[in-house]
């Protein structure tokens, strides 16, 4: 199948964007109460069993541990419920993009204009996140800025994966396999709570095949000024992922709108 | 192309989904300027057909060129140039009407102030200025599809394709429908819709076909179709006695029995109807004229379609 993309696909964002500015309040409040909430009852009422933890052989505070790990949550939930539910909600019961593909709209533009959009939503709510945060004392720019660039590219990811979900669910129940089966362990066990050493080493290897591990891992070395290979090694991880997942949400989405 | 006059050009047109056939190798043009409706019962192919004339299907086999392009290799072009009116409610519930309109015109590339200014026209035009800031969710039924039909004129398309525009709607809301939809006709523009209603592919079609398992079963324009299947009146008999039956049996004369009711294809004359009233006396005939109905259930059969 020929795919056909251009910039048409900005004109699917523009129509995201707008409902969401329309709803600013309910999407902005979100992505700044969540950090406190996670800040004041990990970081802070853990602190009192866990003072530091080692991190690239030096100690570090358990709440600066955490923190970018909250982001890289946030950049996964943004896009991944933003592209299932999200998309899913505007192909099935909305009928949106039944309009959209009676201009010159193609499917190619609709599906990959969601994207873009669901990763835009990571971005925004990880510059929030990044703001509140700050105020904690544990960021370290100028470094930490590169995370807003990383929160796109991550959104991206994640989103192209929950899209391709949606191409294959037929009723949006469904959605909580991948939430229940690929989301929640990813929450759990990514390195985000607690270092993947405490994991068995089959529990670590496993880990390392997960998208949210190495966005934790880019975004925590960032987070301490630091440039290392995990950066490095995330990094590529996450565009291969995104490579893989964005053609196949492509091609399975064009196949089930195109009958 | 045949000629300049030639919108739509469809050739041995097939649509399969797998093992089945939708539209079996159809084939029909569409002058410029003429309501061309698609008529037929559910499943008849109707609506596979117009999803492959706009774009959203790809043609399984034979040639479909709508403006001279064809519909393989130029389908954003054709888009571009072609306004759609889906069956369902697609307007966007996630927006009030103006951002309908403005968004919708964003899709074809129109400029902001372009867009506000023929979306104010097309709500003026269809009566719904009042309801610009609504929410989609707090219109009638008959509004959400004048504003589907309005939206779909956003991009001033030289071919309105219409996919059963009044169906679920109120007889005052179907007549409104109609009644823009014959000023759109008047001011030159193309239409093509689907339906199964009758009178409103008998009074805003000039010219239509009529569908049935995936084939062209008749075309023409409606009146032509009537004499042609038809003739002209029809002699109904309520409840027919034996001897009714026997006597028309008797006579050559066009007719069909369905137990309750006798049908009777008469042409142009009025003597039979008279014969009829005077030997029988019977209170329950009825003369009356041939409707595009009693064509199409000639053409497709009374069985129901479930």
């Amino acid at each position: 199948m020929k795919m056909d993309i251009s910039w048409r696909f900005l004109r699917v964002w523009q129509r995201n964007l707008a409902v969401y500015r329309k709803n600013w309040l309910i999407n902005f409040l979100l992505p700044f109460f969540s950090p406190l909430f996670y800040l004041v009852a990990f970081g802070i009422s853990f602190s009192v069993f866990i003072v530091n933890i080692r991190y690239d052989a030096n100690q570090v505070s358990y709440i600066s541990f955490i923190a970018p790990a909250i982001i890289a949550i946030n950049i996964m939930n943004n896009s991944f419920f933003e592209n299932t539910y999200g998309s899913f909600v505007r192909m099935y019961y909305q009928k949106t993009f039944d309009a959209m593909m009676s201009t010159p709209l193609n499917t190619e533009e609709i599906i990959t204009g969601e994207i873009i959009w669901g990763a835009t939503k990571s971005l925004i709510s990880s510059v929030i996140m990044l703001v509140v945060i700050s105020f904690f004392g544990v960021v370290s720019y100028p470094a930490a800025l590169l995370i807003i660039p990383v929160a796109f590219l991550g959104g991206i990811a994640f989103g192209a994966v929950g899209m391709c979900f949606t191409s294959m669910v037929k009723i949006i129940d469904l959605f909580s396999f991948p939430v229940f089966l690929f989301i929640t362990p990813m929450f759990l066990f990514s390195g985000t709570f607690f270092p993947l050493t405490g994991l068995p080493v089959w529990a670590q290897q496993v880990a390392l095949f997960l998208p949210l591990t190495h966005l934790v891992n880019v975004l925590r070395a960032l987070n301490y000024g630091l440039f290392n290979a995990d950066v490095l090694i995330g990094i590529c991880y996450l565009v291969v992922f995104s490579l893989i997942t964005i053609p196949i949400a492509l091609f399975k989405m064009k196949r089930r709108l195109i009958k | 192309m045949d000629n300049d006059q030639t919108l739509i050009k469809a050739t041995n047109l097939k649509k399969s989904f797998g093992d089945f056939v939708a539209v079996r190798e159809i084939s029909f043009t569409v002058e410029k300027g003429v309501c061309f409706g698609f008529l037929g019962p559910n499943g008849a192919g109707k609506t596979s057909t117009i999803k492959m004339i706009y774009g959203a299907s790809p043609v399984t086999a034979g040639d479909l060129f709508v403006f001279g392009l064809d519909i393989k290799t130029q389908a954003r072009a054709i888009k571009s140039r072609i306004g759609v009116c889906q069956q369902e409610n697609t307007l966007d519930p996630d927006l009030n009407v103006l951002q309908n309109f403005e968004i919708f015109a964003s899709y074809f590339n129109i400029d902001k102030k372009t867009a506000q200014d023929r979306t104010m026209e097309l709500l003026h035009f269809f009566a719904l200025e009042q309801r610009r800031n609504s929410k989609v969710a707090e219109l009638s039924g008959g509004m959400v599809r004048r504003l589907i039909i309005a939206r779909a004129l956003i991009n001033q398309p030289e071919l309105l394709i219409l996919d059963e525009p009044t169906i679920g709607l109120d007889p005052q809301s179907r007549h409104q429908v109609w009644d823009k939809l014959e000023a759109l006709k008047q001011q030159g523009l193309t239409i093509l819709l689907t339906t199964h209603y009758m009178d409103e592919a008998a009074s805003l079609c000039d010219e239509l076909v009529i569908m049935d398992n995936g084939t062209i079963l008749a075309q023409g324009s409606p009146q032509a179709l009537i004499s042609k299947y038809t003739g002209h009146h029809i002699i109904e008999v309520t409840e027919p006695g034996p001897d009714l039956v026997k006597y028309i049996q008797g006579k050559d004369v066009w007719q069909e029995n369905l137990g309750h009711r006798l049908i009777i294809y008469a042409a142009e004359e009025h003597d039979l109807y008279r014969d009829l009233c005077s030997r029988f006396a019977n209170k329950d005939c009825l003369l009356r004229s041939a409707s595009l109905e009693d064509v199409f259930l000639i053409l497709t059969g009374r069985e129901l379609r479930e």
